[in-house]
């Protein structure tokens, strides 16, 4: 079959494709964004894989689309299972119909993200199957594999990548394409209504499973047990952590290697290691979920890991700091010296939203604080700018605003892009509005998702609409266009709405100097 | 057969297209190519590198492990400094001269420069001089590529082959970035 040079990301998107998906979900977010933009460049047009507004909308239409019986991917970052949360947990009660395989990607060290939350723990906790691939094949693979699990169990599964995976391209063998599945409502239609008496039974069945999930594990052929003569050691690597391993030990293994690849674990396996081995240790990405497992609350001395420093407890692993637990050390030849100073990314020459700081900086002076969202603006918080007090979470801007204003803060200002407004912010200022909050909402309309590479936002030509809909008093809703010719005229506008006793929005509107550029690139073409 | 490439530089240089030319041509040899790359910051002219490791046998981990690079192709001079750690002490850096200064401090120029001369193994070259030379700004990366080449370890014909495939669908453009790597070449 074909033979494809493809990322982690772009492999999970093939290898759904290749499964006869009907659908893909997603919000945009790094390091997750290229599953659906593969989507977007590879199927017909008759697969759907447009934008979603959030994590938890493309999750819920995933699970529609499961309920009609077909086959759907969804994809997001990792924060972004926690606002897919609901429906997540939720559709692991209710189960799935056609197969559904959720795809998260994980960012341990933070490259581009705020926390490095483990999505295996959203797996064990709401009872579902996990896969984590150790290479790109893998995660083509567990895709078709996902989804028949998926529909053997009626249960949603979820594929956990972590950022160097996600981000790593190798050759990847396709598979032959299945077709799509047929129009196929649910045999039993109160499965899906989860009232507490359907939920009990659904719950009950959900706990029936896990032993045939663990079976599933057992058999699994993405986990294996290696053998080592060396048995004073056991090792047992996870996903990624499996590939630092074997670049180690290219050939022969000295100590037995437990490669786990699929959750819940599998407790015979895992037994059987330990057995077998004087001491275990386990190399996993993320955070400690198989160590502190096999650890127990009094910490069996056996068991190595993150949690007893054998490995750093946070952040990704490296080759060299799964080397240094195996006993090895990797030594680099040069040292780079003090001479190196950091680049940080910034905002790009041009951005509308250095001039929209400015403006609000002067318009503010000493007086209250900003509270500020996720995107590119957060990097106003750095030098030069220093222009925002709080980056916490999609839509924290708003609801942390409305707080600090109730709390007495004045002036309470919210700073949060066009998309992040449409993925959380709705809400946030529906509060504001019924309480006739005195905050000022400034949307940052560069009319893109700019921060993953500017993605369609579904705020475009939206906004006032939305912000009218929703209450805010028109006089109140504000519209400038942040460039230096109209500096001044913009602190006056932003000067009034801060002022104001109540609600206001301004929208602060000029696109995206990066897709601006692209736009006049293929003009030119 | 196995070499491992460092590929630094800022956003916007060019820094996939170079690891997209050097994976497919090795892949061309029917070799084992791992690839990293670093996206989501690289547009906003943050530091950017990729990993391109070549192997004639299976490779596992997507990144190089430090210290066993033979090769650092740095599009900017302070950039293949910062992943110095991973240069193999017999590996050669490969550097175009010509400093992007997007922060405020950055280091003397020439101290910079000074510690690549330093080094056992290095060539620095004004890539971007060459490639205005050529009508082709952007091209500088190519450039680098073809003044890095020897290193690389695969025959020059299949990295002109990915060249020539990567740009295919635009023969104008395939041509100005095929002198870039000729120029790049004389240029050692």
């Amino acid at each position: 079959m074909e033979r494809m040079f493809l990322l982690g990301d772009e492999a999970v998107a093939q290898g759904a494709l290749d499964s006869g998906i009907s659908g893909a979900y997603a919000y945009p977010g790094t390091p997750s964004t290229e599953i659906l933009e593969y989507v977007q460049r590879i199927a017909p047009a008759s697969i759907h894989s447009r934008w979603s507004t959030n994590e938890k909308t493309a999750l819920e239409a995933a699970l529609g689309m499961s309920y009609a019986g077909k086959r759907a991917l969804v994809s997001m970052k990792h924060v972004g299972l926690n606002v897919a949360a609901d429906p997540f947990i939720n559709a692991a009660i209710s189960g799935a119909n056609g197969g559904l395989l959720v795809a998260v990607a994980d960012d341990p060290s933070m490259h581009s993200s705020q926390n490095e939350q483990d999505s295996r723990f959203y797996a064990d906790f709401a009872g579902v199957p996990c896969l984590e691939p150790s290479d790109p094949q893998e995660a083509y693979d567990m895709a078709g594999y996902g989804f028949e699990l998926s529909e053997r169990y009626r249960i949603p599964v979820l594929v956990r990548l972590v950022t160097r995976l996600a981000h790593s391209r190798a050759p990847v063998e396709r598979k032959k394409a299945r077709e799509e599945n047929g129009l196929r409502l649910p045999e039993d239609s109160r499965r899906f209504v989860l009232l507490p008496a359907n939920a009990r039974r659904n719950y009950s069945r959900l706990v029936e499973l896990q032993d045939a999930f663990t079976a599933a594990s057992e058999e699994s052929r993405f986990n294996r047990l290696f053998p080592g003569a060396d048995r004073t050691l056991g090792i047992i690597a996870a996903g990624l952590g499996y590939a630092y391993v074997r670049e180690l030990y290219p050939d022969e293994l000295p100590h037995p290697l437990l490669k786990l690849s699929q959750y819940p674990l599998p407790r015979e396996a895992v037994k059987k290691l330990m057995e077998s081995c004087d001491e275990v240790v386990v190399i996993e990405d993320g955070y400690p979920f198989i160590e502190s497992r096999l650890r127990g609350l009094f910490g069996d001395p056996r068991v190595h890991g993150r949690l007893d420093g054998r490995l750093p407890r946070i952040g990704e692993l490296t080759p060299e700091a799964v080397a240094a637990a195996l006993g090895i050390e990797i030594k680099p030849a040069f040292a780079p010296g003090d001479l190196v100073a950091p680049r940080p990314p910034a905002l790009c020459p041009g951005c509308p939203h250095a001039d929209t700081f400015r403006a609000l900086k002067e318009a503010l002076g000493d007086r209250g604080r900003v509270f500020s969202d996720i995107g590119c603006y957060t990097l106003a918080a750095l030098p030069p700018y220093e222009a925002v007090d709080t980056c916490i979470e999609m839509g924290a801007s708003i609801g942390m605003a409305k707080g600090a204003a109730d709390a007495g803060l004045h002036p309470a200002v919210a700073v949060i892009g066009d998309s992040t407004f449409t993925h959380s912010g709705i809400t946030g200022l529906l509060d504001c509005v019924q309480e006739g909050t005195p905050v000022t909402v400034v949307i940052l309309d560069n009319l893109t998702v700019a921060m993953t590479g500017g993605q369609p936002s579904q705020a475009t030509d939206q906004l006032e609409s939305i912000c009218r809909g929703l209450g805010v008093d028109p006089d109140h809703i504000r519209v400038i266009t942040p460039i230096g010719p109209r500096h001044e005229e913009n602190v006056q506008v932003l000067r009034e709405e801060i002022d104001h006793p109540g609600v206001s929005v301004v929208i602060a509107r000029r696109e995206c100097v990066q897709t601006a550029a692209r736009r006049a690139r293929r003009r030119a073409k | 057969m196995r070499r491992e490439i460092v590929l630094a530089g800022v956003g916007g240089q060019g820094l996939l297209t170079l690891a997209a030319v050097i994976s497919r041509a090795a892949l061309d040899q029917g070799l084992f190519v791992k690839q990293s790359e670093v996206h989501g910051m690289s547009q906003r002219g943050g530091a950017v590198e990729s990993h391109v490791r070549i192997s004639d046998r299976k490779i596992h981990s997507p990144v190089i492990p430090k210290g066993r690079a033979d090769l650092i192709l740095a599009m900017e001079p302070m950039e293949g400094l910062r992943h110095l750690e991973y240069l193999a002490p017999e590996g050669a850096m490969v550097a175009n001269s010509v400093p992007v200064k997007n922060i405020s401090n950055y280091p003397d120029e020439e101290e910079i420069l000074a510690e690549i001369r330093s080094l056992p193994r290095h060539l620095l070259l004004d890539a971007v001089t060459i490639a205005r030379e050529i009508g082709s700004l952007r091209s500088a990366n190519i450039v680098l590529l073809g003044a890095g080449a020897e290193f690389i370890g695969l025959p020059e014909g299949a990295l002109v082959r990915a060249i020539e495939e990567l740009f295919g669908n635009r023969k104008e453009l395939a041509e100005v970035n095929l002198e870039a790597f000729r120029r790049g070449r004389a240029a050692r």
